[in-house]
């Protein structure tokens, strides 16, 4: 049976972890990640878990112990938030292009300056093109879930790809919910073993890892990593259909919420989801026909997928809480337009950028109805006057 | 030329997985410039085989027979120190 559990994400993901049995946990403390990391701590003291926790002195020296016990064959993870991956970029992609099947919890926080420790989605954001893959959620359960599949995505055969679950900091990481929790031995059966392609302990069979390659050779390098991140989004897609049988929670690449016969949609990307949903239903009993699409996979992009969830609707805003500073918009925004030149639609919707929420703004449901009042009027004058804006930006 | 394998074919994850596999490595490709060697000019001074930075001059017996092809990089070096009265090796230009 099912456990019935009140927790915060940050405990959720620790339940998670606890329940994968990593090999290896390397990770340093970083608000508002710190619980997070404490308690995977508490559980292997308390020989809970049989995990070797190695409390590193940095972030860079967490992933590359990640990096190094993956390839010697161990199921490593690690979690961190904001300048913590700033910290850790220089091996973000060495990780991707070494295909080390790496599963990192990344709360999401705001960059400096100004100090700020609540949530901006900055660091993963940013983090975009490192060549991993990355989940959103929304909330405690999904980032439990998201984390238990993001294990079987990373470690699959014909994948071997790092992988990034975000969850918005405090906000989700520290605010307490009722979800649901699987048996330690479903989840157990659900990842099986990891098994490495070329395990660096195996003396008998030596092989070298992440030797130089020159112009020869490294395009062919970049290739095939790029194609095995486009690979993924059907194998991310039947993990989460395997995950369903056992969890009874379906997945999907993005949410759809009302967007069937929608005319005004927001695309939205992790706990601002639950605010917008809320208007949606209030605008719905009005009459006024609004939808949600909410992001989960995010790279690799489910580019033709969500253009086929868009391509009728009016008018469309991407809300964001990052800029691209001096960038055509955020990054949902640049990559969605970029889907419709791709798909070459005839039918496309008008489109608009907002950035809000920065460093833990608060968005509440006026802030989402303004939105949609906003995209009722771009539809009225049949043109879009302003393309980008700062949602909650006092003048 | 050794044949260049496509991205499906090379191990994952920049993987070498056979030991010593840099032997089969010829640096040689790269040479743009061919030097060539006239055993009958050629005094045996051996300054060619000290400056040769890739250890391509070819000695046996203290004579020197030609040069190894493989790994001469076609830097010229050999040519340059050859003293002027001898000049036992000539650059052969846009040649590999
Ligand atoms: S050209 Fe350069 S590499 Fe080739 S034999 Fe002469 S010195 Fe050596
Ligand atoms: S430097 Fe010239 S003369 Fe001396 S060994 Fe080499 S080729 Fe012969």
């Amino acid at each position: 049976m099912a456990r019935l559990a009140a927790l915060t994400g940050n405990n959720a993901a620790a339940e998670a972890i606890r329940q994968i049995k990593p090999d290896v946990f390397a990770a340093y403390p970083i608000t508002p990640q710190t619980e997070l990391a404490e308690e995977v701590a508490q559980f292997v003291a308390d020989g809970i878990l049989d995990t070797e926790y190695i409390p590193v002195e940095s972030e860079h020296s967490s992933m590359s112990v990640c990096i190094g016990a993956s390839l010697a064959g161990a199921r490593a993870m690690t979690a961190t938030a904001s300048c913590g991956l700033a910290y850790m970029w220089e091996l973000l992609p060495t990780t991707a292009s070494l295909r080390s099947p790496v599963v990192m919890v990344v709360v999401n926080r705001a960059f400096n300056a100004p100090l700020n420790i609540h949530c901006s989605h900055d660091d993963s954001m940013g983090a975009r093109d490192s060549g991993w893959v990355q989940l959103y959620s929304e909330n405690a359960q999904e980032m439990y879930d998201n984390l238990i599949q993001a294990v079987k995505i990373a470690e699959d055969e014909t994948i071997r790809l790092p992988v990034m679950v975000c969850m918005d900091g405090f906000i989700i990481s520290h605010a307490v919910e009722r979800l649901l929790l699987l048996e330690d031995e479903k989840v157990k059966n659900f990842l099986g073993e990891f098994k490495p392609v070329h395990s660096l302990l195996e003396v008998n069979n030596p092989v070298t890892i992440g030797a130089c390659a020159l112009p020869d050779y490294y395009t062919e390098h970049k290739k095939q990593h790029s194609e095995a991140l486009r690979r993924s989004l059907d194998k991310i897609m039947e993990v989460a259909n395997e995950y369903a049988k056992i969890s009874g929670r379906s997945y999907s690449l993005f949410e759809s919420y009302q967007l069937a016969d929608a005319e005004y949609g927001i695309v939205i990307v992790n706990s601002a989801a639950g605010v917008t949903r809320t208007v949606v239903d209030k605008l719905r009993k009005e009459g006024v026909k609004a939808g949600l699409l909410k992001i989960r996979v995010y790279r690799p992009f489910p580019a033709a997928q969500i253009v086929q969830a868009l391509k009728n609707l009016k008018v469309v805003a991407v809300l964001e809480r990052t800029d691209s500073f001096g960038g055509v918009g955020s990054p949902v925004f640049t990559d969605i337009s970029a889907a419709f030149m791709e798909a070459q639609t005839k039918e496309k919707p008008l489109m608009v950028n907002y950035i809000y929420g920065l460093g833990g703004r608060d968005v509440g449901l006026k802030d989402i109805g303004k939105v949609y009042a906003n995209l009722q009027v771009i539809n009225q004058k049949g043109k879009i006057e302003k393309s980008f804006a700062y949602l909650q930006a006092r003048e | 030329m050794r044949k260049l394998q496509g991205w499906k074919d090379i191990p994952i994850g920049t993987a070498i997985i056979e030991a010593g596999s840099s032997v089969k490595y010829l640096t040689g490709e790269w040479r743009n410039a061919r030097p060539e060697h006239n055993k009958d000019k050629c005094t045996n001074c051996l300054l060619c085989w000290i400056y040769c930075p890739d250890g391509a001059i070819i000695v046996e017996d203290s004579q020197v027979t030609g040069i190894n092809y493989d790994y001469c990089k076609g830097c010229g070096i050999c040519a340059a120190e050859c003293p002027p009265k001898v000049k036992a090796i000539t650059m052969v230009k846009n040649q590999n």
